[in-house]
């Protein structure tokens, strides 16, 4: 019943405790960061990530570098590994080395000062490495706070099976004709051309392709939040109201859900405008439409733009409290930066966040899909699906600021906007009571709002 | 004299022995008042240091248990309300706040409009889980069932299936296009989804009244099992008939258990968490906020929003309420009782 702070650490620092008795003697040497790795001494260094492809990384790191071990443990996904890891850094001890830190997370934990700059490692060479929207979401106020790890590239997945019953030949390619197309599916076919229950990190994606900067963070406590007076916001907010209200789209079908994956699959939801990882979550949620999903290029606000964004993708970060930074600087350039261990991520179904696997004819001409059964899949038909996603990653625009602390931020967008998809409220109005919601917290979290 | 020698015994005698010990060393001057063993009494009475004594016999018998009261009860509880006088801030840290986390909760609408729905919960739900429980008693104790084992097991079964994994299998149910109510919708022909923001609280209920049916009719069973056997074979002796014996005889013994079974439930009721909270994953858009009830509230600020102060004094204020509306519904009782 009481939840507070110093008892969820102690928990936490005690579920810790036993990783710690783990690693037991290299504990000891915590002398290892100043002094020189590439000696003998050998160093453990505890990494946190839900990421299932780094399991396959981890033995081939340590196959290279055999002065280090790694202990990777998976604590939880996103929300939960940040609930554990701002317990292990309020206890002050029990954090890890490294943890892998969503894009969209990232400003959180660097205005705390609690990741490590890489600023003076080889990371400041690293930027034509990789993707601008990736790139530009490890950097923060000056600093870099992570090393890109996998990335969500926004794209239209679609049903071509539904869009062909309906007549519609091709995928639109602006939002005007999504409109027009998600008119004809519901009138000859009767299903959706995509459905949203209220999703933020789907929204805060949306707002960035059409090109607006809701959330601008000056300095380390000056904050501004201007959905509702932001173009791009006020654009998407508008048409996505105007889509609700004539139900083109499925409001009632809560993503992610049981309802949902099967929605997916008999094509009653013919559409998801989603990151670049879906594909291997289409084909485990909804197997039975195999043949029949295609990929294509975000529409977009005007014939011929470009625009896209990011939505989902994560880094690995290193804890300011380390005190194994060099060997743990290794584990996230062996990850992020070294060919081998770039292909066992991508190998393992990860969404490439550099130029070289981007531009790869081995990527780019793939046309199946592995299944837990290890089988391959030509989920989309033989299209080159990769091809596009490509595409999708160079077309990121950069610009976009996440707030300081947009984990909050999300978990009340439904509270306040998600009225909107239940019919009790306009969207524009759950948009302006987010807003309120997030300037209130702000002010109380010592923030100066402009 | 008297006192020194008291003294004495009270430093080498044991504590349980210490009363017959005061008793003899007084009784010289207990020999001039009056000889009787009440004389004694009053004379331990006075004597403090001998009852501090005896006190401490009795600690020692409570200390495993007191031990393990005071840190995992005692200390949270006090450290909570500790922290509910400070609150935490990015920019800045930790501050003092006096009282502030109580004035502004109790300006929050979020908060109060999440008690009114545990309140409204409890007001629904628990009655009719309990006339549903102590119907179910009742059959079970007529043994005029089939398969008695059977019912009785199978009744409490929900109980023994952890909330979230019940709740998981009832949202599939719950599904409105592939779930049993998509099937309903089906056959039926109709667009029946419970799922839906008007209809979320009864679903919650539902599940609520599946999971504690039965744990509430084996306290109802158990207090029917306590009446003697003689009173039923007096009322057949007097021509009573089954109607007339559930009414004067079975009913009033599960009166008492009524009691308790209410306080469970009411506090239940207002610790609402498992249900909804698995529940919010599969429903749209704000149906289920991350303030629906108190304990959804305080999770939500504790562990999304970094606000474990203000969570403290929420939990607080709430244990506070709870704890007031479970006392006035015993003392309601024991009067019930009384007449």
């Amino acid at each position: 019943m009481t939840f507070t702070k110093k008892a969820i650490a102690l928990v936490g620092a005690l579920a810790m405790a036993g990783s710690l008795a783990a690693c037991g003697g290299s504990t000891s040497s915590s002398s290892s960061a100043s002094s020189d790795t590439s000696s003998n001494e050998k160093v453990t260094i505890n990494v946190w990530a839900w990421e299932p492809a780094l399991k396959n990384v981890v033995p081939k790191f340590e196959k290279k570098y055999p002065n280090i071990t790694v202990k990777l443990q998976n604590v939880g996904t996103n929300k939960d590994e940040y609930t554990a890891l701002d317990n292990a850094i309020a206890a002050g001890s029990g954090a890890p080395d490294v943890a892998q830190i969503e894009y969209y997370a990232i400003p959180e934990y660097a205005i705390k000062s609690q990741l490590k700059d890489l600023s003076d490692t080889s990371a400041k060479d690293h930027q034509s490495f990789y993707t601008p929207g990736t790139w530009a979401s490890v950097n923060y106020n000056g600093g870099i706070y992570g090393l890109p790890m996998d990335s969500g590239p926004m794209a239209f997945f679609y049903n071509k099976k539904v869009f062909d019953k309906a007549g519609i030949k091709s995928a639109p390619t602006t939002w005007d004709e999504f409109y027009q197309d998600a008119k004809t599916i519901k009138a000859k076919t009767g299903n959706y051309i995509t459905s949203d229950s209220g999703d933020a990190g789907f929204y805060d994606s949306m707002v960035w392709q059409a090109g607006g900067t809701p959330f601008k963070t000056t300095g380390t406590d000056t904050v501004s939040v201007k959905l509702t007076s932001d173009a791009g916001a006020t654009k998407f907010t508008k048409f996505w109201q105007k889509m609700i209200d004539e139900d083109l789209i499925d409001t009632k079908t809560a993503g992610w859900s049981d309802d949902w994956n099967r929605a997916l699959g008999d094509g009653s939801i013919a559409g998801l405008l989603t990151g670049a990882w879906m594909p291997a979550n289409l084909l485990s949620g909804a197997p039975s439409a195999s043949g029949n999903w295609r990929v294509a290029q975000m529409p977009q606000w005007s014939a011929g733009e470009t625009a896209n964004s990011e939505n989902g993708g994560s880094s690995l970060a290193i804890l300011s409290s380390s005190k194994k930074a060099d060997a743990a600087y290794k584990f996230l350039d062996y990850v992020s930066h070294d060919s081998e261990g770039i292909k066992t991520r991508i190998d393992a179904g990860n969404f490439p966040s550099d130029n070289d696997t981007l531009k790869s004819s081995d990527f780019l001409n793939q046309t199946t899909l592995t299944d837990s059964d290890g089988k391959k899949n030509e989920y989309f038909g033989g299209q080159k699906f990769n091809a596009v996603l490509a595409k999708a990653a160079a077309n990121v625009t950069t610009g976009y600021q996440f707030l300081p602390f947009e984990v909050y931020a999300r978990g009340i967008y439904a509270d306040t906007a998600g009225a909107a998809f239940t019919g009790k409220t306009t969207l524009s109005k759950g948009i302006a009571a987010w807003q309120s919601k997030i300037v209130d917290y702000a002010k109380q979290q010592g923030f100066t709002v402009k | 004299m008297s006192t020194v020698n008291s003294d004495a015994v009270s430093a080498t005698q044991s504590m349980g022995t210490g009363a017959t010990g005061a008793a003899v060393v007084n009784s010289t001057t207990a020999r001039t008042v009056t000889p009787e063993s009440p004389s004694s009494q009053h004379i331990i009475a006075e004597d403090g240091s001998n009852r501090h004594h005896r006190d401490w016999r009795g600690w020692k018998f409570m200390a495993p248990f007191a031990i393990v009261f005071v840190f995992v009860f005692i200390i949270p509880v006090i450290y909570a309300i500790y922290l509910s006088f400070f609150t935490h801030k990015m920019i800045g840290g930790d501050v003092f706040a006096g009282l502030s986390n109580y004035v502004r909760l109790f300006h929050d609408q979020q908060f109060w409009s999440s008690v009114g729905r545990v309140a409204l919960f409890t007001v629904v739900q628990v009655p009719i889980m309990l006339a549903l429980s102590a119907l179910l008693a009742l059959a079970l104790d007529s043994l005029r069932l089939h398969g008695m084992k059977f019912f009785r097991v199978s009744t409490f079964m929900p109980y023994a299936v952890p909330a979230v994994v019940s709740t998981l299998m009832w949202g599939f149910i719950y599904g409105a296009k592939y779930g049993m109510i998509g099937s309903l919708n089906d056959l039926l022909g109709t667009n029946f989804d419970v799922l839906n923001p008007n209809w979320i609280l009864v679903s919650i209920g539902n599940i609520n009244t599946w999971e504690f049916t039965g744990y509430n009719m084996l306290i109802f069973y158990a207090s029917l099992t306590t009446i003697s056997h003689s009173l039923y074979e007096a009322a057949a002796i007097d021509g009573a008939t089954e109607w007339q014996i559930v009414k004067r005889i079975k009913m009033p013994e599960l009166k008492g258990s009524l009691a308790i079974t209410v306080i469970f439930s009411i506090i239940g009721s207002f610790q609402l968490f498992n249900e909804p909270s698995v529940l919010q994953s599969m429903v749209p858009g704000n149906t289920i906020t991350t303030y629906y009830t108190p304990n959804m509230y305080a999770y939500n600020l504790s562990f999304m929003g970094g606000q474990s102060n203000y969570a403290a004094a929420l939990a607080i204020v709430m244990a506070v309420i709870t704890m007031a509306i479970a006392y006035i519904v015993q003392l309601r009782s024991m009067k019930e009782q009384m007449k």
